[in-house]
């Protein structure tokens, strides 16, 4: 099985140690996956401000870069989503028939991290040591457009060490979304500071979501309220074993 | 009385007023957490039993159905009610609806209505424009009545007074209550039952007193020619039978072809709007029946913009909606912002979506840049979706609507100077369809957190830290280690 990472625009520029975990991660389970240097971002930014003709070519570089790969891995449930259910009205909108017929092909092999351990590996338990207390923000396109369930929590509690404290409203919105967290800044910080008093109420030492976008958000506020509690990709947890914790 | 949302400023700013304004901030979080909480003890109910979703696919389904052939139910349905003994008149838009019902109250030398709660004669300013012709309009479902005599706006589909506490609606009642009718009565409290009691003596009098009544419907159902009212109060069902004339104004969405259809509908609404398994009043009327109740019944039935949103392919499932606001009391936006922040009787995640659709996007002027803005109202969570009982798509919509809106400036601004937003994603069109054009590396994450930085770093950074910047991208740790091998 040929796996290619898809690290995402924003861990390749920002959180370059959630990619690497990835690759510890995965080849320590056996997958020798790839990183092919041609991909870009998903697109996502563009379709989800309404810039439809700018995220053509970005789709077309994105299946490009990820034509031949039996699977495709990435560290965020928002650019798998986007991937899997946003790339087909790109390509209606190019009128490109080949574009559609990539996409179709591409779209249904890009997995978001939890699904590809526990659906394509068959893996809750990967070996993990992680010894904090951490908190689990679901967020809400891995929840509500990828549907991955309790994958992210399965993979936690085998986690060796690690005490899972519940996060109450977890299933709310942080607030970032995209461009929201710009064009209707008051009103996304207004739902993150929401989302960040509720991660102290529970004490964890660690915020841990599957979207570093999402973390960014939160993390940001609960760095200005200088509350100590770290934010951490699920990725750098999974990766994470005796003597080479995070 | 009740004003009319004109000269709203667009979503952020209106957001911005309304985030500043902590009783409302915890009006609506107590308001929609218990409502919230109350559908979904209903829906784990129904799934105990039976299956939630197969009744959202059947509640869809019926919708659909009457949105796919609508000329032809249409038509139907004026036949049903024609033969039943009321009079059909089409209104194109708001201008002739209202001439339409105010014709008839004048025909009757009414100078006054009473109305049941109804969200499209708010839609249309029937009040706004009856009181231009002499004729007082008087609401008499309990949320309304406070947001009429308190001068104020409706903030919420179902509870149009939710953004107030008890206490402010006291307040309302003892000083404007005497200026509309009968006063509130001087040693008023701020009980619920003392409050309502108020209200029911106020109201009593004008329901006695009224020819003419005015309602909307919730469905309009084609085969049998029946309108449906569907409240909790009872107030509506005064309206719809005590007085001689009754007028319903009704979008022609409404629809429903066969009277079955009602089935799933009726069990989705009450579970949805006030999570409870039936409401307490449902009101149907076939036209006029002899002896009994009005003996002169109108239908208006009204497009104002609804044959523009049907012809919008991905949009048209907004005609679905049954305005039950599920979709209100479940999003995080609605929640910090409240309903007024909108600009819209139409408020929360269907609103966004439903106002573009029925007036357009892209038109000129203030009133076009606020509609402009509805779309992007929205973190695109999906928990409106996930709550539609006739699973409207209201996030696929939204982002299908913000492609609408920059289309639409694409061809406005032709001349002149492009939006920086435009610029920059043109820019990062052709940086990111290639990565050889910026060179491999380190260039692609200078230039990507150089633009992340001078295109919002000040909206971030207010009240949010930025991440640090690491030593190096992925990509280049990859390439310098051969991923991780050397």
């Amino acid at each position: 099985m040929r796996v290619a990472l898809m690290v995402t625009c924003i861990n390749d520029a920002l959180y370059p140690g959630t990619g690497r975990a990835v690759v510890t991660l995965l080849r320590r389970l056996g997958v020798d996956v790839e990183f092919p240097a041609q991909q870009t971002c998903c697109a996502q930014p563009m379709v989800n401000t309404g810039y439809l003709d700018e995220a053509v070519p970005v789709v077309r570089n994105f299946v490009d870069a990820f034509a031949g790969y039996d699977a495709v891995v990435t560290p965020s449930g928002s650019c798998a989503g986007c991937a899997r259910h946003q790339h087909s009205i790109v390509a209606r909108r190019s009128g490109d028939a080949a574009l559609a017929a990539a996409v179709e092909s591409t779209s249904p092999k890009v997995y978001e991290l939890s699904e590809f351990l526990v659906d394509v590996l068959g893996v809750t338990d990967v070996g993990a040591y992680y010894p904090h207390t951490v908190t689990y923000h679901p967020t809400c396109h891995s929840l509500r457009m990828l549907g991955v369930g309790d994958r992210p929590r399965q993979l936690l509690e085998k986690v060796r060490g690690l005490t899972l404290l519940e996060l109450p409203a977890a299933e709310q919105c942080c607030g970032f979304g995209g461009t929201f967290a710009l064009k209707n800044a008051d009103t996304s910080v207004a739902m993150g500071a929401d989302k960040a008093r509720h991660v102290r109420e529970t004490g964890a030492e660690v915020l841990v979501a599957g979207d570093n976008s999402c973390l960014t958000h939160i993390g940001g506020l609960l760095t200005r309220e200088q509350s100590g509690v770290r934010s951490v990709h699920l990725a750098e947890i999974l990766a994470a074993t005796e003597g080479a914790s995070a | 009385m009740s004003g009319t949302f004109v000269g709203m400023p667009a979503f952020p700013k209106a957001a911005h007023e309304a985030l500043g304004n902590a009783q409302l901030r915890r009006n609506l979080a107590h308001a929609t957490g218990t409502i919230r909480a109350k559908r979904q003890r209903l829906v784990d109910e129904v799934n105990a039993n039976s299956d939630w979703e197969a009744l959202r696919l059947a509640g869809a389904g019926v919708k659909e159905s009457a949105l796919v052939d609508l000329a032809t139910h249409l038509e139907t349905l004026e036949a049903s009610l024609t033969a039943n003994g009321a009079t059909v008149h089409w209104a194109s838009d708001a201008v002739e609806a209202n001439a339409i019902v105010a014709s008839i109250a004048k025909r009757h030398g009414a100078d006054e209505v009473v109305k049941v709660k109804s969200m499209v004669t708010q839609e249309i300013n029937l009040n706004e424009a009856l009181a231009a012709e002499g004729i007082a309009a008087w609401e008499t479902d309990l949320a309304e009545l406070i947001v009429q005599l308190g001068d104020d706006l409706p903030s919420h589909i179902l509870v149009p007074a939710i953004h107030r506490n008890r206490s402010e609606i006291r307040e309302i009642f003892l000083t404007k209550m005497a200026s509309a009718g009968r006063p509130a009565p001087v040693d008023l409290t701020d009980e619920p039952a003392v409050l309502a009691a108020a209200a029911r003596s106020h109201l009593r009098e004008k329901f006695l007193r009224a020819k003419v009544g005015v309602s909307g419907a919730n469905f309009a159902v084609a085969d049998t020619g029946t309108l449906v009212v569907v409240e909790s109060e009872g107030n509506g069902r005064m309206c719809l039978t005590l007085p001689e004339v009754l007028v319903s104004v009704v979008g022609i969405e409404k629809v429903v072809p066969t009277w079955e259809g009602l089935d799933p509908l009726l069990r989705l609404l009450p579970r949805s709007s006030t999570g409870e398994r039936m409401n307490p009043y449902t009101s149907t009327w076939n036209g006029v029946t002899p002896g009994d109740g009005p003996q002169e019944v109108h239908v208006v039935l009204l497009d104002n913009g609804r044959t523009n949103a049907l012809a919008d392919e991905v949009g048209r499932q907004a005609l679905r909606c049954i305005r039950c606001s599920a979709c209100l009391n479940v999003c995080p936006v609605y929640e910090r912002t409240g309903g007024h922040a909108y600009g819209s009787v139409y408020p929360g995640p269907i609103g966004a979506i439903l106002n573009p659709l029925l007036k357009g996007v892209g038109n000129p002027g203030p009133d076009g840049a606020q509609v402009d803005s509805l779309p992007y109202a929205s973190s695109l969570c999906g928990a409106c979706f996930e709550a539609c009982p006739v699973r409207i798509d209201i996030p696929s919509v939204l982002v299908d609507q913000r492609a609408k809106v920059v289309d639409a400036h694409r061809v406005t601004r032709k001349v002149g100077v492009p939006k920086v937003e435009a610029l920059a994603f043109k820019g990062a069109a052709v940086a990111l369809a290639d990565p050889r054009k910026l060179g491999l590396g380190e260039r692609f994450t200078r230039v990507g957190l150089g633009v992340a930085r001078r295109v919002g770093a000040r909206k971030w950074t207010s009240a949010r830290d930025l991440p640090a910047a690491p030593r190096e991208s992925f990509r280049a740790w990859w390439k310098r280690t051969d991923g991780g091998r050397s």
